[in-house]
């Protein structure tokens, strides 16, 4: 999700560099934690509650956000070996068999410092199961104290008063208090409501970015270059100043983009002619993330919409942080979550977007560590299929998990798939 | 006359398929894939010229099916011309290993024996090619390589030298001349073959003059090679621009699609994966799925059960044919798969009852492939290398039956050809657009 | 009534993947419903208030031929999803009214989803149940979800489920809860006696049939077994660990029996024994139920434990009170919150000194010879331990 090292150096927009500096700097305070005496929280990216975090001074780390930087950096693949040989399952989640085998080698983050052990371990439970078990895990590993935020699943594709009712106590009788216990900072809901402020800011230019897709050309990838834009806003960042600046680049940035006509900037500089229009279902490789990338942009195909960018929130459909309505607002995001939302809910969004980006083809990168998202993904698919009558492809990988990744594989099926919608493009035109 | 190629390089063979303007079949070549691909497309390309020449010359000659039998004792003598020719040539590449510096002692007695060993293949080599003779292999370096070890452990002996060095020789030289198609022979080995029918098969009843005569208007065809397609695994190493490359996918559906033109699904289980493939009424791809990156359930996975059995891969159908009893497989995991096979035996389950049972499970997880792809659509074609496995016909037929009531199904004995006929067709109709 | 003779019907109900026990009940009478649900565990009370017949779905076992479920699932996912699906695109389930999916993994909840997408005649909901253990915190949340429970219960059934409906239905599935107690206290005191493929199929019998049947099978069995001479075996005791949705082949239990050890505790079909206690029968029924959730219920993989100090000590008492020599952990292949859990349960066993072994299986696990090998090995290492 971060720029930083991943090497995309032939051009720097100054967004990037914005981006690149903000992480830096977050990681700077957490291995710094021990000598500024801050107190560090660690939590997940879905249902994450930075806004809130902020109200306590406390620093934000994410264990997904590690795992993904590791995979980059080419560095996954030996903390999960570490994690199996300490007796983890070859079955389960690699983003925590990463995360634990990296405890076991030092815990070194990025920086190549330390990180601290958290203080605090703030259990955003929501849409994955294995979070409940990956901080179960990590709280037997540092022995810190847990605060569970139970986030109920939309079953009936929907939120009712008792979720947000039920989320909304919790944050008032169990999250808040411990946040004042462990920080010594008191509550204070006018800090809240002005990080909220900053956060709905940020949210309307993430939104118009995303939504610039539908522009032919699209000025951006809204999965390989979405997982960058969403950086910022699903990471320790939203509620920021540095958040809104970095929307307000990045979106004079696609502005100029679209003005001059230009497709999305890849690794390899600004994407030949657009030749698919993809919707994409499902969370990328990152361990072979560029790899991945150029499979598409080679052949002139471009991601118009992703669901794994709202994976950290779904803004695109209306939905902002509320100042006026804090703490309704918080649990309102973090109910709305793409992997909290329901199949048939999930399938109506992807059906959405394949016809308001004009999309030619729907393609599922179904990831083995992530039966939130890969469970009844093929369901999904057969549904797609029928609705729209646009072909659909089917790859698999994993996270952080480089066993997992087979590349000729992938582009075997992928060459397949551009080859299918050719043909049948082809077959239209000349009926 | 124009001619439209298509090379499908797969893992373990490649094929070559020429059409003619009227799309009709000119000539289908195959070989081993070997480890060089670009050599494999040549050796494919000419068996396919080779079988090119010898139709244009059944055309000429204006022979029917009758004529059946006389050109396949054509294509017997021209083979075993071939094989001599290569054979000659890997006695001389041999040949120029042994040199002075090499065998201080016995140059001479090696070159000798060496010679014997050749004079005693190439005897022996028309009984190899006479009319009924059972070869396990077309391919040069099986048919030479058995029969050389063979022979040069006799002779060797006879000669007092140690087999060794000649084992040693022969693995130096073999990949060269594998790697060196024989060329520009194709018409003197050709007409030697038909002298060679005409002297020896009376039988045939052939009028001399009027089929030399036809041979060389059939030699004497220039065949234009207007535009050529590559599919399969080893596509991405061919030297063609991208215009001129297809994924297999594409070209198996459309394969299949010439072939019976009413197919609507098409089954592809080859040694490394598994495939269906939806197709519309002209036969493009509207969906396919392939088994997942567990390679559960593949052809491969019959080479492991034929391993952990101890019997030949070919031998596992006929087999399974003989099962009485319905076995209950549950793990297509190749992994798993010998531990469950010797469970089962363990358990006093006989070994037909059990391959029974496996080849259902391959063809049960085939089907779930096939229902992820959308199901089966009145007809289907199965292709690939389990297509010639009967037992696991058998099987599908069964399942099909079962989950989808009557289909045709289809199986052509050429479907190994499916791919490369897909791409010969595409590039038929590139130069159409 | 011998005990082969109970044991055969339950294995007749077992063997069957048509549910024709579950057909019959309904035919007999045409506004009789039916509502199947999944593990762990769903209140069966508020469905039989309903008068409806509660029905476990726990997938198609080793002899069930899997073909379409496999076509909606990668290689990675357990396989109790797939048999479900293949029951119910092959029609075996049709005569489900409604379809219960309790929280427990992401892979039953998505599966509620694609239920409804596949299935929209069939009442299809995924049952949440709190992770929260505070009354008003977790306890209102979950009051009120059982509430909606039973009012879109109370449209498939087309009449209200009163209170006293739900009082009436307590006292029965009380009944069933203590019966299972007794039956679980009588394999501690004499697992010769009750073998564990018996205790087995006798509790798959209540997933299929009212429970009034089942109360009665279950006394009968009791006193059959009670009054039967069987061989006292030199085994020794364990507690098998699965945190079973998906069901272990009935092979594997009876392979862990003959290598060797009595099977004194165990998690299979948690719904039967989620609940410690008696449901009060007096005052509000649902608040009742709501409590013994919140504060008498066991503890699985999917259910989360607030206080690091106790995780584990469930088992480790379970050890204790059953006089258990070891765990044997058999976790189903790629569930993730079992394997998950897995690591800090082993860490409570080493920490109070009991010995286990772990290994997967699945549904359909057609071997089980390195399960006989393992458990054998276990039994005698065990044993050599406490003789020495």
């Amino acid at each position: 999700m971060s720029a930083d090292k991943t090497p995309i150096e032939v051009v720097k927009e100054p967004s990037m560099l914005k981006q690149k500096a903000m992480i830096a700097e977050n990681y700077r305070k957490l291995t710094g934690a021990p000598e500024t005496g801050r107190k560090v929280v660690s939590t997940y990216v879905p249902g994450n509650l930075n806004e809130l975090i902020m109200c306590f001074d406390m620093v934000n780390n994410l264990p997904e956000i590690n795992a993904i930087q590791n995979g980059m950096r080419q560095k996954s693949r030996g903390m999960i070996m570490e994690a199996e040989k300490m007796g983890h399952s070859e079955d389960v989640c690699t983003y925590v068999k990463a995360d634990i085998g990296m405890m076991a080698k030092g815990n070194i983050a990025p920086n190549g410092e330390p990180l601290p052990a958290p203080d605090l371990l703030l259990l955003s439970y929501t849409g994955c199961f294995t979070f409940m078990k990956w901080f179960e895990l990590l709280r037997d590993e540092y022995g810190c104290e847990t605060v569970m935020l139970q986030v109920p699943y939309e079953g009936d594709g929907k939120v009712t008063e008792n979720m947000r009712n039920f989320v909304v106590k919790q944050l008032k009788e169990e999250v808040i208090p411990t946040f004042e216990r462990i920080s010594g900072v008191k509550f204070d809901i006018d800090r809240l409501r002005e990080n909220l402020r900053r956060s709905a800011a940020a949210e309307d230019d993430l939104v118009w970015v995303l939504q610039s897709a539908k522009n032919r050309p699209s000025p951006i990838d809204a999965y390989f270059g979405g997982v960058f834009y969403i950086g910022p806003i699903f990471t320790a960042f939203r509620g920021t100043d540095d958040a809104v600046e970095y929307y307000r680049l990045l979106r004079q940035e696609i502005e100029a983009r679209i003005a001059n006509g230009q497709g999305p900037i890849t690794p390899e500089g600004d994407m030949g002619s657009e030749k698919y229009r993809l919707v994409v279902e499902g969370p990328p490789n990152w361990t072979s993330f560029r790899d991945f990338w150029k499979m598409f942009y080679d052949e002139g195909a471009v991601v118009v919409a992703s669901t794994y960018t709202k994976v950290g929130g779904v803004y695109d459909f209306g939905f902002r942080h509320d100042p006026d309505h804090p703490l309704e607002s918080l649990a309102d995001y973090c109910l709305g979550c793409y992997t909290n939302r329901n199949l048939p809910q999930r399938v109506e969004m992807i059906e959405n977007y394949m016809s308001e980006y004009e999309a030619d083809g729907f393609l599922i990168n179904s990831i083995k560590s992530c039966n939130s998202f890969s469970a009844g993904q093929l369901l999904i698919m057969r549904e797609i299929e029928d609705r729209t009558g646009k072909p659909a492809a089917f790859v698999e990988s994993d996270l952080v998990d480089p066993r997992y990744f087979s590349k000729a594989n992938i582009k075997n099926r992928l060459e397949s798939y551009f080859q299918m919608i050719d043909q049948k493009r082809q077959g239209a035109a000349a009926a | 006359m124009k001619c439209f190629v298509g090379i499908d390089l797969g893992s373990t063979t490649t094929k070559a398929v020429l059409l003619d303007e009227e799309r009709r079949i000119l000539g289908e070549g195959i070989t081993n894939s070997q480890s060089n691909y670009a050599t494999a497309t040549k050796v494919a390309k000419l068996e396919a010229l080779i079988s090119t020449r010898l139709n244009l010359f059944r055309r000429a000659l204006g022979l029917g099916d009758e004529g059946d039998a006389f050109l396949d004792e054509m294509v017997l003598k021209f083979r075993h011309e071939q094989f001599l020719e290569q054979l000659e040539d890997l006695h001389q590449t041999c040949a120029k290993l042994i040199t002075a510096e090499r065998f201080p002692a016995n140059a001479a007695a090696v070159r000798e024996t060496l010679d014997a060993i050749f004079g005693r293949l190439r005897e022996e080599s028309a009984a190899i090619f006479a009319p009924g003779a059972a070869r396990r292999s077309d391919f040069f370096r099986d048919i030479a390589g058995s029969r050389f070890m063979r022979i040069g452990e006799e002779v060797a002996a006879e000669a007092g030298l140690s087999y060794d060095i000649f084992l040693n020789l022969y693995d130096k030289s073999i990949i060269e001349v594998e790697n060196r198609p024989p060329g520009d022979n194709l018409s003197t080995n050709f007409q030697r073959a038909l002298d060679g029918v005409i002297a020896n098969a009376p039988q045939f009843n052939i009028d001399a003059d009027a089929a030399k005569e036809s041979l060389a208007s059939a030699l004497g065809i220039e065949l234009e090679e207007v535009y050529t397609v590559g599919t399969g695994y080893g596509r991405v190493t061919l030297p063609f621009d991208k215009d001129h490359i297809r994924s297999e996918i594409l070209c198996h559906g459309l394969g299949a699609h010439v072939m019976y033109p009413e197919t609507r699904t098409v089954l592809d289980i080859g040694g490394q994966d598994t495939k269906a493939i939806q197709v519309d009424e002209a036969g493009i791809v509207e969906n396919f799925q392939m088994n997942d990156r567990c390679a559960a359930g593949c052809g491969r996975y019959l080479g492991y059960i034929a391993d952990e059995m101890n019997m030949g891969l070919h031998e596992l159908g006929p087999l399974a044919m003989k099962a009485t009893k319905n076995v209950r497989i549950n793990s297509t995991c190749t992994v798993f798969a010998g531990a469950e096979l010797r469970d089962r035996l363990a358990l006093g389950e006989q070994r037909e009852d059990i391959l029974a049972g496996l080849h259902r499970a391959i063809i049960l997880r085939a089907m779930s492939i096939i229902s992820r792809s959308g199901g089966i659509k009145d007809q289907f074609t199965f292709t690939g290398g389990v297509a010639n496995n009967e037992a696991a016909v058998e099987a599908l037929k069964k399942v099909i039956e079962e989950n989808y009531g009557k289909v045709t199904i289809n199986i052509n004995p050429a479907s190994i050809y499916t791919g490369a006929l897909g791409a010969a067709t595409f590039a038929h109709r590139a130069l159409a657009n | 009534m011998s005990t082969t003779k109970i044991i055969n019907r339950c294995q007749a109900l077992f063997d069957d993947l048509d549910f024709t026990a579950v057909g019959d009940w309904k035919a007999a009478d045409s506004t009789r419903k039916v509502i199947g649900f999944m593990p762990v565990y769903v209140p069966r009370e508020i469905i039989h208030a309903g008068g409806m017949l509660p029905v476990g779905i726990l997938g198609g076992g080793d002899q069930l031929e899997v073909i379409h479920g496999d076509a909606y699932y990668q290689s990675y996912i357990c396989r109790i999803p797939r048999s479900t699906i293949e029951l119910g695109v092959t029609g075996r389930l049709d005569f489900v009214d409604g379809l219960l999916f309790p929280s427990i993994c992401d892979v039953i909840r998505n599966l509620s989803g694609m239920w409804k997408l596949m299935f929209p005649d069939v009442y299809v909901r995924y049952f949440d149940v709190p992770q929260n253990y505070d009354d008003e915190i977790g306890g209102n949340y979950y009051v009120n979800e059982l509430q909606e429970l039973r009012s879109g219960l109370e449209n498939v059934a087309g009449r209200a489920i009163t209170d006293d409906d739900i009082r009436r239905s307590v006292a029965v599935y009380n009944e069933n809860r203590r019966l299972i107690r007794d039956l679980y206290a009588f394999r501690v005191r004499s697992p010769w006696k009750a073998p564990s493929s018996e205790v087995y199929l006798l509790l798959r019998a209540g997933m299929v049939l009212p429970v009034e049947e089942h109360n009665q099978m279950l006394v009968d069995y009791l006193a059959a077994a009670e009054s039967q001479d069987r061989a006292m075996r030199d085994n020794c005791r364990i507690v098998l660990q699965g945190s079973f949705c998906e069901q272990p082949p009935l092979n594997l239990i009876k392979s862990i029996e003959l290598a060797g050890c009595y099977i004194v505790d165990d998690d299979f079909m948690l719904v039967n024994r989620w609940l410690f206690d008696d449901i009060p029968l007096d005052g509000d029924p649902i608040a009742n139920l709501a409590a013994a959730f919140l504060h008498g219920s066991r503890e699985t993989a999917a259910k989360y434990q607030p206080d690091g100090a106790l995780k584990g000590k469930y088992l480790v008492e379970s050890v204790r009170d059953n006089a258990a020599e070891g765990v044997i952990f058999a976790a189903p292949s790629f569930c993730d919150p079992a394997l998950l859990d897995r690591p800090m349960l082993a860490k409570a066993m080493t920490k109070h000194n009991i010995p286990y072994i772990s290994f997967k299986y699945a549904e359909n696990s057609g071997q089980m010879q390195p399960i006989r090998e393992q458990a054998g090995t276990f039994a005698d290492s065990i044993k050599l331990w406490s003789d020495a």
